[in-house]
């Protein structure tokens, strides 16, 4: 079984870094996770003992780099259990791989087909679709959601329509958690034969995510909410559709022949999304990082949160009336909240003090800038979990909660006292 | 300066500031006014500020927005020390205060009511709170210099 305070001592953030003069607690996993030594490790590996470059060198050490590279389509394509590693791109991130998609995809949509998406959506999973709007006229439509910000698989079939192309949706939100069902929603969207890009930023990290099983035709999701390096990230596509998509950077290594009279020939799917010299250490470091949680198991993950994220709902629930909780019975990581009277830009406020306990927060719109039309506020803190946060993580949160509370009671703007 | 050295003293005029913010409405007919909107990429603060310049002096400086306690408190004691002021001296106290903000020497008794900002580099994330009206307040006193 899964013990998360053996797992602990492989984060070296973890062991010996203060914040504030607290031991960090570290509740900003959504924004980016903090990384086990083993994939620290990878990444000097490769600096230290083969840091040439890939597809390029005649001699061995190039070789190993190029094994290394390759070996991690591999290891992702096993992750997300899809057909063939052909079909994992590498790219800088989530925000890009949806770029690469909403750019190679054009050329497959006209005006006036929709491309649905949610208001919960994350940043990235809105603006390339807007551009598109600007650059070919498709229409933005946004699915339907119950009274609580869900979106059922009911909701979504009121919401598809045979002018709908394609669907993008978050399998989990950034914000509110939801964890969407997705192979119901695929299911409906393929009855109308459209299209389903799934965002899973937050899902991938969290969730057993087999694309085969959710039917789903494309997924973007970055390594670095698992533990991985930065700059690298995954955007996976059924391959006959994948091999459809134009490409959004002409280079080096994406070419075949490049002739005098301007002709040019490309190379198929993943690479020709791949131009240019990649991430390599960032690449070699997402394989050890999904090794390193698939060894963990994503049940274990997922489990091991919910359990995690749940006392601190009750505590807060029973001990805490002056806490609003967005998303509570949410089973996803981030814990939405605001303490009354710190609503909007104020929440900020609430983060600050929170530092002074040592607690990394994220406050703010979260990159969800639609968001606010929803749950009725500017703005809240997320308190977003990872495999190593604890019981004792969430005791701490809600114990230094209720001490700013109280203080705030005391003092109008106590909030406010690491300023003064 | 005594009494602004007692924390009290500085949470009181942050959240009088907050509460009630000087100078928050902008003008409709803004005719006379350089304006400008800054807004955060990322966090909430979103300002807009109007200025009257006339012959080098600040007649009328006004804002509005969504902003945090810090950005909304900071740039309503600014907009109170620099009304009446001509742009050069605006100018000093804006730089002072940035010298203040980033931890160099600065001369407190122009900087008034604002030194209750001293300690915002403790969280260097929300300096950008502290200076977000600051930076507006420059980028218009630039904007009338160029059109001088």
């Amino acid at each position: 079984m899964f013990d998360v305070y053996e797992t602990r001592k492989k984060y070296p953030i973890l062991n010996g870094i203060k914040m504030e003069g607290h031991n960090l607690v570290y509740m900003d996993s959504g924004a980016t996770a903090l990384k086990p030594q083993c994939v620290i490790d990878k990444v000097v590996e490769y600096y230290s003992e083969y840091s040439t470059n890939t597809h390029r060198g005649d001699y061995p050490l190039a070789h190993r780099a190029d094994e290394e590279y390759e070996k991690v389509r591999k290891i992702v394509k096993e992750f997300i259990n899809c057909n063939d590693e052909n079909e994992i791109v590498y790219t800088y991130g989530t925000t890009h791989s949806i770029n690469v998609l909403a750019h190679g995809i054009k050329h497959m949509l006209k005006k006036g087909d929709v491309v649905l998406i949610s208001e919960f959506e994350h940043a990235s999973n809105v603006l390339p679709w807007f551009r598109l709007k600007d650059e070919i006229g498709i229409e933005i439509e946004y699915v339907k959601l119950d009274e609580k910000h869900h979106l059922t698989p009911e909701l979504f079939k009121e919401s598809m329509h045979d002018g709908v192309k394609l669907v993008c949706l978050a399998h989990i939100s950034n914000v509110l958690g939801q964890c969407l069902d997705i192979k119901e929603i695929a299911k409906i969207t393929h009855d109308y034969n459209a299209i389903i890009a799934v965002d899973g930023a937050q899902s991938v990290p969290h969730i057993k995510v087999d694309v085969k099983d959710l039917d789903i035709d494309f997924l973007s999701f970055s390594a670095h909410k698992f533990g991985g390096p930065t700059g690298i990230g995954v955007l996976y596509g059924k391959y006959d559709l994948l091999n459809k998509l134009e490409a959004y950077n002409l280079g080096g290594g994406m070419n075949t022949r490049i002739e005098c009279n301007t002709c040019y020939f490309i190379k198929e799917a993943p690479f020709k999304f791949e131009a240019g010299t990649p991430a390599i250490e960032a690449t070699i470091g997402m394989g050890k990082a999904i090794q390193f949680i698939m060894d963990i198991g994503m049940d274990n993950i997922h489990e091991h949160i919910k359990k995690i994220r749940k006392h601190a709902i009750d505590r807060l629930q029973n001990e805490l009336p002056e806490v609003i909780i967005y998303n509570p019975e949410n089973e996803g990581a981030p814990l939405a909240f605001n303490v009354k009277g710190y609503e909007g830009a104020r929440c900020q406020d609430i983060g600050s003090a929170l530092a002074t306990y040592g607690i990394a927060v994220r406050t703010g719109e979260h990159c969800a800038k639609l968001l606010p039309n929803l749950i009725g506020t500017k703005g809240s803190v997320r308190a977003s979990l990872y495999l190593y946060n604890t019981i004792e993580d969430m005791d701490c949160l809600v114990d230094a909660l209720k001490d700013i509370v109280a203080k705030e009671k005391e003092n109008k703007g106590d909030a406010l006292s690491w300023l003064l | 300066m005594a009494s602004l050295n007692d924390p009290m003293i500085l949470r009181q005029i942050i959240m009088d500031h907050y509460d009630n913010p000087r100078h928050h409405q902008l003008i409709e007919d803004d005719s006379k006014y350089l304006s400008i909107r800054k807004d955060s990429d990322s966090c909430i603060d979103d300002i807009t500020m109007q200025v009257n310049i006339n012959n080098d002096i600040i007649e009328d400086i006004r804002f509005d927005g969504v902003a945090c306690t810090i950005a909304t408190s900071s740039t309503s004691i600014l907009t109170d020390l620099v009304i009446g002021k001509t742009i050069d001296e605006a100018q000093e106290i804006i730089d002072n205060y940035k010298n203040m903000i980033f931890e160099k020497d600065y001369d407190e008794d122009l900087l008034e009511e604002a030194i209750a900002f001293q300690n915002v580099h403790r969280q260097a994330n929300r300096i950008k709170c502290a200076t977000i009206g600051w930076d507006a307040l420059q980028q218009l006193i630039d904007k009338y210099r160029e059109a001088k």
